[in-house]
């Protein structure tokens, strides 16, 4: 038996009573925080908080799954994710793995950054359109296919979540609105510029979490503290949302007049 | 003041004036007598002691030289020669035999403008002669040729002046055909040898005397004349009568270039940049008001001076205290400390030195052979000396004491610093490096001098040859997943057609990371026979490997073909089977589904993806392992002759060929390198010496079938991977 642990997003406290449970009956407890990581508390003091040893495992080994499958088939095994664990997709692919070799699955829910920035920005959940996730360009690799999403997304009057890369450390939001302009510098479409509105969400779930709107030119230099951090690009905004962005999020107030 | 002094004065002046100036390289098949020509020229000119010349080899300075009677490294050596009347400067290199020092002749080739090519009449055209010629035409240098040893025709062989001449003959004529196939379409005609005109000379370099026709009809000194002091043994006196430096100097100062004609022709095909430019233009015209623009053809290690940068000025003026820009190493300046030219072993400082010469430069400290030296930043880099053969064999090597072990890594790096033949791969972990070299004595001489002449003392492995891995058939389309398994790509393997895989071996199709001029590859492509569809996909070369994108359409795969191209340098580095380079390979993309997010399909899950998808299908397509292998070339008395196929039979050798001469059979064979260690020692007992043999490095052959799984094992476990390689199976469930 494998069970899908979603860890939420802060600290300890997050985890669900029905989480605590699976953990406390497990035999054997996976946890990887490569795909998402919890803001409150470190991975190696994870364990002494939750009082039952866990094997934390690279990339590597989530993505081979064998070290995880092998222990499933006929143990108790917990696999503790943080946020809600089906959201990153290298979870989806396990799981079918251990399906196929007939071990059964199950999902303990929790919440995630996907539902956090909307709402803590006072955005649509439906009016949103695809996410898309922002990596650290890297020798001979610099993709700007996230740009021609966010794009499409703009064009059909959506928001687009942007998700950041945390590996080999987290991005931070002024990283990534630099990135976005230079891909716009490649690409060239009007897609960003120093007056476009942009959103900033900072450590979801956490007693000091932060949402800012604001242009990207004045965006770029402000300092949000620590990580995570999160990007959204606002589409066409219904008068509430430009409303909430205000109140919710200092956005400027002319905003309300478009 | 001494006469070498005077020349010394006088060459100075010369220097500034460009159509006074020679440059020139002896190249010559082994111990055809490039040395001793070399040296009786320099002594002629005045520029060292008649007595030593000839005898002492000044020009083989270096200690093993002397020890084994062999040039090893390309010297140099300014000398002045009167002509008609006016004084000439000739700045002439030396360059060495051996083949395993052939990438020194490479080199000289670039700094030169016309070259002596030396053909023994005892031994005549042989394949090393055939090769320089080909690596001088390739850089159009200009040849004319010196038939040596004329002395032995006599001595030894007993030829009558009639059977002389048919020998004479002979030569010329193959060496003609050479310079028809290997020479720019223009120069042909025009650079044929002909005895009429005096662009052959006869002589001994040992005995110091020459002949040509032009100075035959000048002095009334006829060829019979010379046939009869030879018969009586007076070589003295001809040596007098005849003496070889004036026709063999008159030679190259009537009949090769002098800089700016070479250059007006040379430019275009050694240099890609823009002819207008001001660079250019100063490169074409040999413009000493130019920009600098200078190409680097040797370092020498000097004990005291360090590191001695060599090569031609092709622009400019190069002035003591001067500083110049070496391309690649962005806005660094770099101070000449020392400006010199080269009398062999000797560097004579000069304050000033003029487009169109060969100097030395102390202060460059970063340039390597191939270097392009500027005083404008950001020059256009000359065309890479590309040589045409590949280190073929390996030692390991460690140090023998503890406290040897960062200073031998300084010391490896040096030699391979100087030595562009040498390939070396440092383990800082284990201690125990790779030195690859292009055969074993390249290896011994380079052992020597890291305990002798750097005295480290090392421990080293017995050679062992660089193997290569390739395909016999078609292989794939094989999948190959991503770590995250969203990604996919389908690789196909076939073996790359033969004239191609010769066109990249010969640099006549460059290797490449991006391709710049699509359109004139894909014709080039094309005519050596590949498909017209597969021509124009091509989007890397590496060693005689394609990678070509067959696919249609694939969404974006564009961002990431960087990394496609990352895999597939990997794979043909290290071949599925032995983690040798792979050889002659063809890879095509030829379907790929990839995840819309970036942040999944990154290096960490494209490179494994795509590397596993050749090797996969590279063992689909059947993985062979390929050996270097050697012709052979030797001369003997016929009654050795079974000693001698003996020897090579017992070395996986075939006899190819066997000709039979006067009192001598050569025998051609070929045999695996890897067979062939020891065999200067076992075929100079077989024959109690009376041997001359000489080999040639000739590509891949594939291993004998039932030999290679033993082969595989062996070179497997000595780079501690498993025994045996993995499977299809085992890629395709990664
Ligand atoms: N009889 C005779 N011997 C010669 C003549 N020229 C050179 N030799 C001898 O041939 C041998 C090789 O001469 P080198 O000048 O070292 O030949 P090389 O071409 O420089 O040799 P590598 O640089 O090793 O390729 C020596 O023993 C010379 O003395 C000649 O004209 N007549
Ligand atoms: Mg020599």
């Amino acid at each position: 038996m494998l069970t899908f642990v979603g860890l939420g997003l802060y600290d300890i406290e997050d985890l669900t009573i029905r989480g605590k449970k699976a953990i406390e009956e497990a035999d054997v407890i996976f946890a990887e925080f490569y795909t998402s990581r919890l803001i409150g508390i470190a991975p190696e003091k994870l364990e002494k908080a939750l009082g039952k040893e866990i094997k934390i495992l690279s990339r590597e080994e989530v993505e081979n799954g064998e070290i995880i499958l092998r222990e499933a088939k006929d143990k108790d095994v917990v696999f503790l994710v943080a946020g809600d664990p089906m959201i990153a997709t290298t979870h989806v692919a396990l799981r079918i793995m251990a399906e196929e070799r007939g071990i059964k699955t199950k999902i303990v829910h929790n919440s995630s950054i996907v539902t956090a920035a909307p709402g803590m920005l006072g955005l649509q959940q439906y009016k949103f359109g695809r996410t898309v996730s922002l990596p650290f360009p890297q020798e001979n690799y610099f993709p700007t296919s996230a740009y021609d999403f966010i794009k499409m997304n703009k064009n059909l009057g959506l928001h687009t979540l942007i998700l950041l890369d945390i590996n080999p450390r987290p991005m931070t939001a002024n990283e990534a609105m630099k990135l976005l302009l230079e891909m716009e510098e490649k690409k060239n479409e009007n897609l960003f510029s120093e007056k476009t509105l942009i959103a900033v969400v900072a450590r979801a779930g956490s007693p000091d979490s932060l949402a800012r709107a604001g242009y990207l030119g004045e965006m770029l230099h402000e300092n949000f503290g620590p990580p995570l951090h999160t990007l959204v690009l606002p589409g066409k905004l219904h008068f509430a949302e430009a409303e909430a962005l205000v109140k919710l999020a200092g956005a400027p107030e002319e905003i309300l007049n478009e | 003041m001494g006469r070498k002094e005077d020349n010394i004065k006088k060459a100075m002046r010369i220097m500034r004036n460009i159509e006074y100036i020679r440059n020139i390289g002896i190249v010559a098949h082994i111990d055809h007598g490039k040395t001793t020509l070399s040296d009786n020229l320099i002594a002629g000119a005045g520029m060292m002691s008649e007595d030593l010349a000839g005898k002492q080899l000044v020009l083989d300075f270096d200690e093993q030289e002397q020890a084994r009677g062999i040039t090893i490294n390309t010297a140099a050596a300014s000398m002045v020669h009167e002509y008609e009347g006016n004084e000439y400067l000739i700045n002439l290199l030396d360059t060495p035999g051996h083949v395993d020092f052939g990438g020194d002749v490479t080199r000289a080739m670039r700094a030169v403008d016309g070259a002596i090519v030396v053909v023994c009449a005892v031994e005549g055209v042989m394949p090393q002669t055939e090769t320089v010629l080909r690596q001088a035409l390739k850089e159009r240098v200009r040849p004319v040729l010196f038939i040596n040893k004329v002395d032995r025709l006599i001595n030894e062989l007993k030829l009558d002046s009639q059977q002389m001449m048919d020998r004479f003959g002979k030569i010329i004529k193959e060496v003609n055909k050479l310079i028809r196939r290997y020479a720019p379409e223009e120069f042909k005609d025009k650079w044929m040898v002909r005895v009429e005109d005096g662009t052959v000379a006869f002589g001994s370099a040992y005995h110091n005397w020459a002949i040509s026709v032009p100075f035959m009809k000048k002095t009334g000194i006829s060829f019979k004349d010379v046939f009869e002091h030879l018969e009586k043994g007076e070589s003295k006196e001809l040596a007098k009568k005849a003496p070889l430096h004036r026709i063999v100097l008159d030679m190259v100062i009537q009949h090769l270039p002098n800089p700016r004609e070479a250059q007006a022709y040379r430019i275009p095909k050694i240099w890609k940049g823009d002819i207008n430019s001001p660079l250019g233009q100063a490169m074409i015209k040999c413009d000493p008001n130019g920009p600098v623009g200078m190409m680097i053809t040797k370092i020498v290690m000097d004990p005291h001076a360090g590191e001695v940068a060599v090569g031609r000025l092709f622009s400019g003026t190069l002035r003591k205290g001067q500083e110049l820009y070496i391309v690649g190493m962005g806005n660094r300046k770099y101070r000449i400390q020392q400006l010199s030219m080269m009398v062999g072993p000797d560097r004579i400082p000069v304050d000033e030195l003029d487009a169109g010469n060969i100097p030395a430069i102390i202060g460059l400290k970063d340039a390597i052979a191939g270097s392009t030296v500027s005083s404008i930043p950001d020059a256009e880099p000359f065309e890479p000396m590309k040589h045409y053969s590949e280190p073929v064999v390996t030692v390991a090597i460690e140090a023998k004491h503890t406290k040897d072990l960062p200073r031998l890594i300084d010391v490896l790096r040096t030699i391979s610093k100087a030595d562009p033949s040498l390939r070396v791969e440092i383990n800082q972990e284990t201690g125990e490096h790779l030195l690859s070299g292009m055969g074993e004595l390249h290896l011994e001489v380079t052992i020597y001098r890291i305990t002798h002449e750097y005295k480290v003392e090392v421990i080293t492995s017995p050679p062992i040859v660089v193997y290569r891995e390739t395909v016999d058939h078609k292989g794939g389309p094989f999948e190959g997943k991503s770590p995250n398994k969203h990604n996919k790509f389908y690789i196909e393997v076939e073996p790359l057609e033969e004239s191609v895989v010769q066109a990249i071996v010969d640099g006549e199709i460059e290797e490449m990371d991006r391709i710049k001029n699509r359109k004139d590859l894909a014709k080039k492509l094309e005519e050596l026979g590949m498909d017209r569809e597969e021509a124009k996909r091509v989007e890397a070369i590496r060693g005689p490997n394609i990678l070509l994108d067959m696919t249609w359409g694939v969404q974006y795969l564009n961002e990431t073909m960087e990394l496609v191209k990352q895999a597939f340098f990997e794979a043909v580095e290290k071949g599925p089977l032995a983690n040798e380079k792979v050889y002659g390979v063809k890879v095509k993309l030829v379907d790929a589904k990839l995840h819309e997010d970036s942040i999944h399909r990154g290096p960490a899950q494209v490179i494994p993806a795509v590397r596993n998808a050749i090797y996969g299908a590279m063992c689909q397509g059947n993985r062979v392992l390929l050996e270097p292998i050697q012709k052979i070339y030797i001369n003997v008395p016929m009654e050795l002759v079974g000693s001698v196929t003996r020897e090579i039979q017992q070395r996986r050798g075939v006899i190819v060929d066997m000709e039979q001469e006067e009192y001598q059979t050569i025998i051609h064979a070929k045999a695996p390198v890897a067979e062939m260690f020891g065999f200067a020692s076992a075929i100079r007992s077989a024959t109690g010496g009376r041997v001359l043999w000489s080999t040639e490095n000739a590509g891949y052959e594939r291993v004998p079938r039932d030999l290679q799984p033993q082969i595989v094992r062996q070179i497997r476990e000595r780079k501690g991977l498993k025994p045996e390689p993995y499977d299809e199976k085992y890629y395709a469930e990664l």
